[in-house]
């Protein structure tokens, strides 16, 4: 341990390669693309990680699965049950609908909307990074995720994936700041944008005129523009809208439908020229 | 020599995957950066082990593990790991709780380098709660001190 001397020289020359390193890293990965391929292999290297980080939880999920009494499972089952039957009834109503919808779509000569690729995935770790919103999912480039691909959960939109490896795909949250999602009002289909500002139950419809009629409660679904999104999928609820004449656009807030505190199953959704 | 070094590696590896446990979202911002902590312990320990090289490359698996900016946390980790190994003779000289107040400083301003750093990378604002870890943080160092020194001499770590 002879460490008196001759050390100091060393520590100053390690940190000055150490920060010319990063600051090299951080250009390249924000302002280049061959960064993402890297990034793909790195983030295969770290999975096994979040594997093992998120063990303790699923012991716990485990352990309380087989520790509940079998009467609140007869119950919950009971539930499960009557809620299906309500929903198969609602879908022989869709069968029917859609195939009108395409005969009418047919007779108008547009393009009939056809069903594509979907996949279930879990949420393995979220919302570590507190600067921006974002899941990490058990689902990746060996199930065929690729970036930018659409995800949803039981209720609304939730994100789309920005980050891929081979066994897990990080999504980044239609909450966050980075990200904005094209929709329409379902009330009379007037497209606007919603982009996030980093609160998790609030998002904001950007740059609307004072002249747009939005009112509180109206629906926000995906417009299908932009071509992430296919079209329909819900995303917030009009929950606060300001009109001050004195700034340039009304500012108008809203809900994200999905849970994104709550999240642990969710669908991948592909569109039709990802097949 | 290689076993001190697996020694330190595996509490490092043990860091980081606390720091990416699943947490109820009313914790999350309140998660101390425990691999931080674990690292200027080393480099108050041995800082002939553990020092920039290390920090630089555990900043980087953070980097990939929370999915932030490739080197931001390299670049806090190795500044910070920088101020800790040059002058850990001081530093050792303290009370365990006026190393915690101390160190309190050097998280704030870790804190606020990965702030910056993400503020010009990509547009985000500061809100006072980004501060909370340095808070816990600090009131966790004791206690992992002295987790930490009994692990080494346990094992007798050089």
């Amino acid at each position: 341990m002879n460490l008196i001397f001759g050390r100091n020289a060393s520590l100053q020359l390690r940190l000055i390669i150490a920060v010319i390193l990063s600051i090299l890293l951080m250009f390249g990965d924000r302002y280049t693309d061959g960064a993402s391929k890297v990034r793909t292999s790195l983030n295969t290297l770290v999975s096994p990680l979040f594997y093992l980080a998120n063990l303790p939880y699923e012991l716990f999920q485990t352990g309380s699965m087989s520790l509940t009494s079998q009467q609140k499972l007869m119950l919950e089952n009971e539930q499960l049950k009557e809620a299906q039957l309500r929903h198969k009834e609602q879908l022989q109503q869709l069968a029917f609908l859609t195939n009108e919808n395409n005969q009418l779509r047919a007779l108008l000569g547009a393009v009939p909307k056809s069903e594509n690729k979907k996949l279930v995935s879990q949420v393995l770790s979220v919302h570590s990074n507190p600067y921006s919103h974002q899941v990490l999912i058990n689902q990746g480039l060996l199930n065929q995720v690729e970036e930018s691909l659409a995800v949803v959960d039981e209720l609304g939109v939730v994100g789309q994936v920005t980050q891929v490896s081979s066994t897990t795909s990080r999504v980044l949250l239609i909450t966050d700041t980075q990200h904005a999602t094209p929709v329409r009002i379902l009330r009379n289909n007037v497209r606007t944008v919603v982009e996030g500002i980093g609160k998790i139950d609030q998002v904001k419809l950007s740059h609307v005129p004072h002249s747009m009629d939005v009112r509180i409660g109206d629906v926000l679904v995906t417009s299908g523009l932009g071509g992430v999104f296919p079209e329909g999928y819900p995303v917030a609820t009009v929950t606060e809208i300001e009109r001050n004449e004195g700034r340039p656009f009304a500012r108008v807030y809203a809900k994200p439908i999905a849970q994104l505190d709550r999240l642990r199953l969710l669908i991948l959704l592909w569109r039709k020229e990802q097949l | 020599m290689t076993r001190h070094m697996g020694y330190i590696l595996l509490s490092i590896f043990a860091a980081l995957v606390l720091a990416i446990m699943p947490l109820p979202i009313a914790f999350e911002p309140y998660r101390p950066d425990v691999v931080l902590l674990v690292l200027i312990y080393w480099s108050l320990a041995l800082p002939h082990r553990v020092n920039i090289t290390l920090a630089w490359i555990s900043g980087l698996v953070i980097d990939l593990a929370l999915g932030s900016p490739l080197g931001i946390h390299s670049l806090a980790y190795s500044l910070v790991i920088y101020i800790t190994a040059s002058n850990y003779q001081k530093f050792r000289n303290f009370s365990i709780w006026q190393q915690s107040l101390l160190l309190a400083l050097f998280l704030a301003l870790y804190y606020l380098v990965v702030f910056w750093l993400n503020h010009f990378l990509i547009d985000i604002y500061f809100l006072p709660q980004y501060l909370w870890p340095v808070a816990t943080g600090a009131l966790c160092w004791p206690w992992l001190f002295l987790l930490l020194r009994k692990y080494r001499r346990h094992f007798r770590i050089r």
